[in-house]
């Protein structure tokens, strides 16, 4: 308690103070490009950015000779900081399910996302469902509380899922023809489609009623409100375009499916997730205005990936799909950095364009982009130093910020490990002797 | 028609010949046993690196490749794969590692590798020339016997290039697949965990584990190291009664399998996590007079001494990998291989996958940014690995009489921009494209 009131009073120290960091390579992802310079920071934005700043009185001045300052990683796809399961797997469509509920700031997966630079991530639902739970968007403000890790205004979304995982349940058995014992509807793509129109039917008639509802309310009367739908509410945002679609899919079939399902229920489909295959619809995606997803270079792990090629990011890229690199693995995201240099191997886009696949990005595949992505006055102050290149593997961050407090720096992690070692000794050391030998407690 | 067959195969085997020989001309060479030499030429003979140097010339007629601007770098080795074996990791029906059986060194992983895998054209696109391929997934034991098993089958070194598996055979038996009982195994990337004294602690509390107490674990453990200790003193018999050729004997293919084990001339391959399952795994090598390579430690501990004195070669697992324990550094695998190399412990890299088989440079890359030198990363991709699976004389290197395994790239290779130019194995040019660069250019050139 006492040492979070004290983190509490450093941050806002650290908030209130103006920072400036100087005389680093800046890949700003943003108007001025690359270009070696300062930026000041300050009440948790970025106010000046430019080739020389004027250091204002007090300010406390960073030196970053030799190194390089990117916007921080945004995670389009992760399910870091969740606790317990991901995937309400018992109903077909689990909109009422919402990750919100079930942040856990204490996870350690938060601080090693930090460690590679995320500031940013997109919280996802799993994928067990046609349509599945409220997804949000987080912060990586590692030692706030679950309210505190929360990006406000960002546009909530929700989680939709096609192919394999979500038609799994309908065969528990998994062979064909298979006696299907407590099977879940659909164990096909054919009926992931149709649960998806089914859902929607239904929620168009909810909005309906509730549309009938406002405007009576808006003329003054005093109707009986309808009975609010947990399920279908979130549906309703979303063709109210309050709420985002993410959706999970791999096959180009089933993508283009859900773009032509969106169409005729009057939506849309803000990003598809992994899109292994979105290379072979691109000109659909883009014209549907969805972003994609996806990863580098992971194919082959099941059937409806052993399409996938590495070269995914740079043709939807080319093709004017707004794309990003995401990670759905708490490892992969501590090096989303060198995931994004694979674009420029596979397909090669330029390093700025690399770098906006886990940066401005998806920002805009988050509708965040107004506030974070790259680095512009105005923005937060989410911010990372690496040593080397970032495009580079042997780059190691550096430091990392979020609107302007501190939440990562190596040199400290580092200083601190003998003392936490011997804290973690004296506890154990303490353990010991209560612990009986050879019984489990009961 | 059979003869038209054989002259086409004679027609196919004279072409393969005619192409293993040509000159590299002002490229810069990277032997890695050695310095640099900028601008140099190098005449690959029959397969073979016939001489390097600034001021040799090309014979009449022979194929030129114009390596200006361009490096050279032996092949790189990937020392755990399961390349061949498993082609879509959760389609059972697509893998063949993990045979049932607690015992069965008779199996071997080379004669199941599938030459037309799309997994080959797709690794060696990074210049990855040849493999490791293990008869069972991540260094794990197979299926069989509840997940109790001893030896899982041989291990290849195989060429990523040929028309059947035994073209691409380097050596069928490069070690034998060994795991070595452990007090409880909790499932971790890239083999075994074992327990040490302070897990043993979470072992108690940890309610439901199979294991039950740590007593019976350590029970379990025991039973099962006599019964592997009982299967080795079996084979040795086995070999005694051999070289006797007593009346009646019988042939048994798992203790012929085990005898070249048990003269010293095949390692045992042992995934070993923890410091005491290293300390266990060397101490049976010892009592058994057999070779040893451990596979994918996650800590060194105090077992640097012992590994180097007695020559234990390490093959080190992804460092693109999480810390197993909450509460440990979070660069933990990245700073792993720095760890084992200042200890003077031979090291080489395995991706024990097949899906990240070809980010194998960017592991030893990784692991540079956090302490391992340069120089003993590019090794333990190629020369290394070479020599704990026997084939250093014959690979790993850019050496007069080696392989032509070569790799000719833009930068250094261990960098993800770099592009590869060209590869070669045993001199013969290999094509670069696959499954992956098809598909995207034909759905690039989609109007």
């Amino acid at each position: 308690m006492k040492r979070l009131f004290l983190m509490g009073l450093m941050a806002l120290a650290a908030v209130a103070q103006v920072t400036v960091i100087e005389n680093a390579t800046i890949m700003s992802e943003g108007a001025k490009g690359t270009f070696k310079g300062s930026i000041v920071v300050k009440d948790g934005k970025i106010i000046e950015v430019g080739d020389k700043v004027m250091v204002p009185p007090g300010a406390t001045v960073i030196d970053a000779q030799g190194q390089f300052l990117i916007p921080g990683i945004i995670d389009c796809h992760s399910h870091i900081a969740v606790d317990g399961g991901v995937n309400e797997g018992s109903v077909s469509v689990s909109s009422m399910a919402n990750i919100r509920d079930v942040i856990n700031p204490e996870d350690i997966a938060i601080y090693r996302a930090l460690a590679g630079g995320v500031t940013a991530a997109n919280i996802l639902h799993g994928s067990a469902n046609a349509i599945g739970g409220q997804t949000l968007v987080l912060k990586m403000r590692w030692g706030q509380d679950a309210e505190g890790m929360i990006f406000q205004g960002a546009t909530p979304g929700i989680k939709f899922a096609l192919g394999e995982n979500p038609k799994r349940a309908g065969s528990p058995q998994g062979g064909r023809g298979a006696p299907a014992t407590n099977a879940r509807y659909p164990a096909t793509r054919m009926g992931v489609e149709d649960v998806i129109r089914e859902a929607f039917n239904e929620a168009k008639a909810y909005k309906a009623t509730w549309d009938a509802y406002d405007a009576q309310v808006a003329k003054g009367q005093h109707p009986i409100p309808p009975r609010k739908d947990l399920k279908l509410e979130p549906l309703k945002e979303v063709l109210e375009g309050k709420r985002f679609v993410h959706a999970h899919c791999y096959r180009a079939d089933e993508i283009l499916m859900l773009i032509r399902v969106a169409d005729d229920y009057g939506f849309k489909i803000k990003t598809f997730q992994h899109v292994l295959e979105g290379y072979k619809v691109a000109k659909e995606m883009a014209a549907h205005g969805a972003g994609g997803s996806t990863f580098s270079d992971w194919w082959a792990y099941k059937a409806e990936a052993f399409d996938a090629i590495p070269y995914n990011a740079a043709v939807m890229t080319k093709k004017g799909v707004v794309s990003s690199l995401n990670s759905d693995d708490a490892e992969l995201m501590r090096r989303l950095n060198t995931e994004a240099a694979k674009a420029m191997k596979y397909g090669g886009l330029t390093r700025e364009e690399a770098l906006a696949l886990v940066t401005i990005n998806p920002a805009k595949q988050l509708g965040v982009d107004n506030r974070v992505g790259s680095i512009e006055v105005g923005k937060d102050a989410d911010i990372v130093i690496y040593d080397k290149d970032p495009l580079s593997n042997y780059a190691k961050v550096q430091k990392v910020w979020i609107d302007g407090t501190k939440y990562f720096d190596r040199d400290s992690d580092v200083s601190a490990r003998p003392s936490k070692e011997l804290e973690k000794k004296k506890l154990a050391d303490q353990e010991k002797p209560a612990t009986p030998a050879t019984r489990r407690p009961q | 028609m059979k003869t038209f067959g054989l002259l086409i195969a004679c027609a196919i085997a004279a072409c393969a010949a005619a192409n293993d020989t040509f000159f590299i001309r002002g490229v810069d060479v990277y032997p890695v046993t050695g310095a640099e030499m900028k601008g140099v030429s190098v005449l690959v003979q029959d397969g073979k690196i016939a001489d390097i140097g600034a001021k040799i010339v090309a014979p009449k007629g022979m194929k030129i490749v114009d390596g200006k601007g361009l490096r050279l770098y032996p092949g790189m080795i990937d020392s755990n794969t399961e390349l061949g074996l498993s082609e879509v990791s959760a389609e059972r029906v697509t893998v063949d590692t993990g045979e049932l059986g607690e015992f069965m060194p008779q199996l071997k992983a080379l004669s199941a590798v599938n030459p037309e895998s799309e997994h080959f054209p797709v690794v060696r696109a990074n210049g990855i020339t040849s493999v490791m391929t293990f008869p069972a997934s991540g260094g794990r034991g197979g299926r069989g016997g509840g997940g109790s098993q001893y030896i899982s089958g041989q291990a290849a070194l195989i060429h990523m290039d040929g028309w059947t598996w035994e073209d691409m055979e380097i050596n069928r038996s490069a070690a034998m697949h060994l795991i070595y009982p452990s007090i409880a195994s909790r499932g971790g990337r890239g083999g075994l965990a074992n327990v040490d004294f302070a897990d043993e602690i979470a072992l108690l509390f940890a309610g439901g584990s199979a294991a039950g107490t740590f007593t019976e674990a350590k029970r379990n453990y025991e039973t099962q190291v006599a019964k592997l200790t009982e299967f080795f003193d079996n084979a040795r018999q086995y070999q005694k009664e051999r070289t006797a050729n007593l009346p009646g004997f019988k042939r048994d293919l798992k203790f012929e399998a085990m005898l070249p084990v048990l003269e010293g001339k095949v390692p045992v391959a042992v995934p070993a996590s923890r410091e005491r399952a290293i300390h266990d795994a060397i101490a049976f090598a010892d009592r058994e007079h057999i070779k040893i390579v451990i596979l994918a430690p996650q800590e060194l501990g105090k077992e640097g001494p012992e590994l180097k004195s007695k020559n234990i070669p390490v093959i080190l697992g992804r460092t693109e990998a999480l810390p197993e324990n909450q509460d440990a550094p979070y660069d933990y695998a990245e700073s792993l291989p720095g760890e084992f190399y200042k200890a003077g412990v031979k090291i080489a890299f395995g991706t024990f996958n097949n899906e990240f088989s070809r980010n194998l440079p960017y592991n030893a890359a990784r692991a540079v940014a956090y302490g391992l030198p340069y120089d003993a990363a590019l090794k333990a991709v190629t020369i290394n690995a070479a020599e704990i699976w026997g084939a250093g004389d014959k690979m790993g290197s850019i050496e007069k009489g080696k392989w032509a395994d070569l790799m000719l790239v833009t930068g250094d290779p261990l960098e993800v921009p770099t592009q590869i130019k060209a590869l070669y194995i045993k001199g013969k040019e290999v094509d670069l494209s696959n499954k992956q660069t098809r598909l995207y250019q034909k759905y690039l050139a989609r109007p």
